[in-house]
């Protein structure tokens, strides 16, 4: 690894450390779900309804870690913030494996 | 920007998983001829980069939140076609893994963010910057970049949310995916993308393209590729 790349690991790791801002900022400017990332119970007190097609497919998949959260929806905020950022580590290290996976098979020899 | 699942009706979904699916092959065959090794550890810090952004959530006050992708910097910086397999990685990670974003949707998702986006990223760098590879009209290039493809894609993301009422409604009129008609989806999208998330995609492909001409300017594809 070169100098370089070892200074973007380390960037990429303080970024992964400071991403519970992404919830503690929203929390505190009172910001909602994204638009059109709403769960049926907030379609619900939108519409007053829940659209017949979108009910069926909403539950498609149960996520291992839902909203990147391992407490499940009433956990702690305390307990948030650390899966976030534990959520945030599983992600770049999945993210780095499959990418090595992949370029494994792509590139077969140095250039 | 992640459409979850129950928003599309299957025949939207369908035809967007038939053409990430073709963008993916592509970008394989793509990469198998022209990626060098060296780049491959940029590929996989691309990966982790877009991943981590994507986390950080930028409120609205009172309103919505939203967030930056990198695919601008990700395509100027290792080309469009490694953009779309570091974002589309990704983006499936975050859907199986994590639940962000539909699996039905993972088709509609990758196309909007993983091969729009860095494209409509690259070509508009590519386009502003002329001539020019480094001073103002250079880093404003890399801000419009980031600034339209992340807008133009949440357009499109905003359009396909729209048409769904069309497509897909009960006998009495109500919709049966996401409810909401092009005159609503498509505006709401595009504002908070246009006057906030946007920027901030601006300035973070400007500002890190700018730590790479520094350190590191020959690995810099679109200043490479005539």
């Amino acid at each position: 690894m070169t100098k370089f790349q070892k200074k973007l690991w380390i960037g990429l790791l303080i970024m992964a450390l400071l991403t519970p801002l992404g919830i503690f900022l929203p929390e505190k400017f009172k910001s909602g779900d994204a638009w059109g990332e709403w769960g049926t119970d907030k379609l619900k007190e939108f519409l007053g309804y829940v659209p017949e097609g979108l009910e069926k497919l909403a539950d498609f998949w149960k996520a291992p870690v839902p909203d990147y959260n391992f407490g499940g929806e009433s956990a702690a905020f305390s307990t948030q913030v650390i899966s976030y950022i534990i959520s945030g580590v599983i992600g770049i290290a999945v993210a780095v494996m499959v990418i090595y996976l992949i370029t494994k098979f792509l590139v077969k020899h140095e250039k | 920007m992640h459409i979850p699942d129950g928003y599309l009706s299957p025949q939207t979904f369908v035809p967007l998983y038939v053409a990430s699916f073709v963008f993916w092959a592509v970008a394989l065959k793509k990469l198998k001829k022209e990626l060098s090794a060296k780049y491959i550890p940029y590929l996989a810090m691309a990966a982790a980069f877009s991943f981590l952004i994507m986390m950080f959530n930028v409120p609205i006050p009172g309103g919505t939140t939203g967030h930056a992708v990198g695919a601008g910097i990700i395509a100027i910086l290792l080309g469009p076609w490694a953009a779309v397999l570091a974002i589309s990685v990704v983006l499936i990670i975050q859907a199986v893994v994590f639940g962000d974003g539909g699996i039905t949707a993972i088709g509609a998702n990758c196309f909007n963010m993983a091969v729009v986006m860095p494209f409509v990223s690259y070509w508009v760098f590519k386009l502003v910057k002329g001539a020019a590879n480094s001073g103002v009209r250079f880093y404003a290039a890399a801000f419009l970049a980031g600034y339209i493809g992340l807008s133009f894609s949440a357009i499109l993301t905003g359009f396909e949310f729209g048409i769904q009422p069309m497509i897909a409604s009960t006998p009495d009129g109500k919709p049966l995916y996401a409810p909401y008609p092009l005159s609503i989806a498509v505006p709401a999208m595009a504002i908070e993308h246009m006057l906030v998330f946007g920027i901030v995609e601006g300035i973070i492909t400007a500002s890190i393209l700018k730590y790479f001409v520094k350190n590191e300017s020959e690995l810099v594809y679109a200043t490479k590729e005539v």
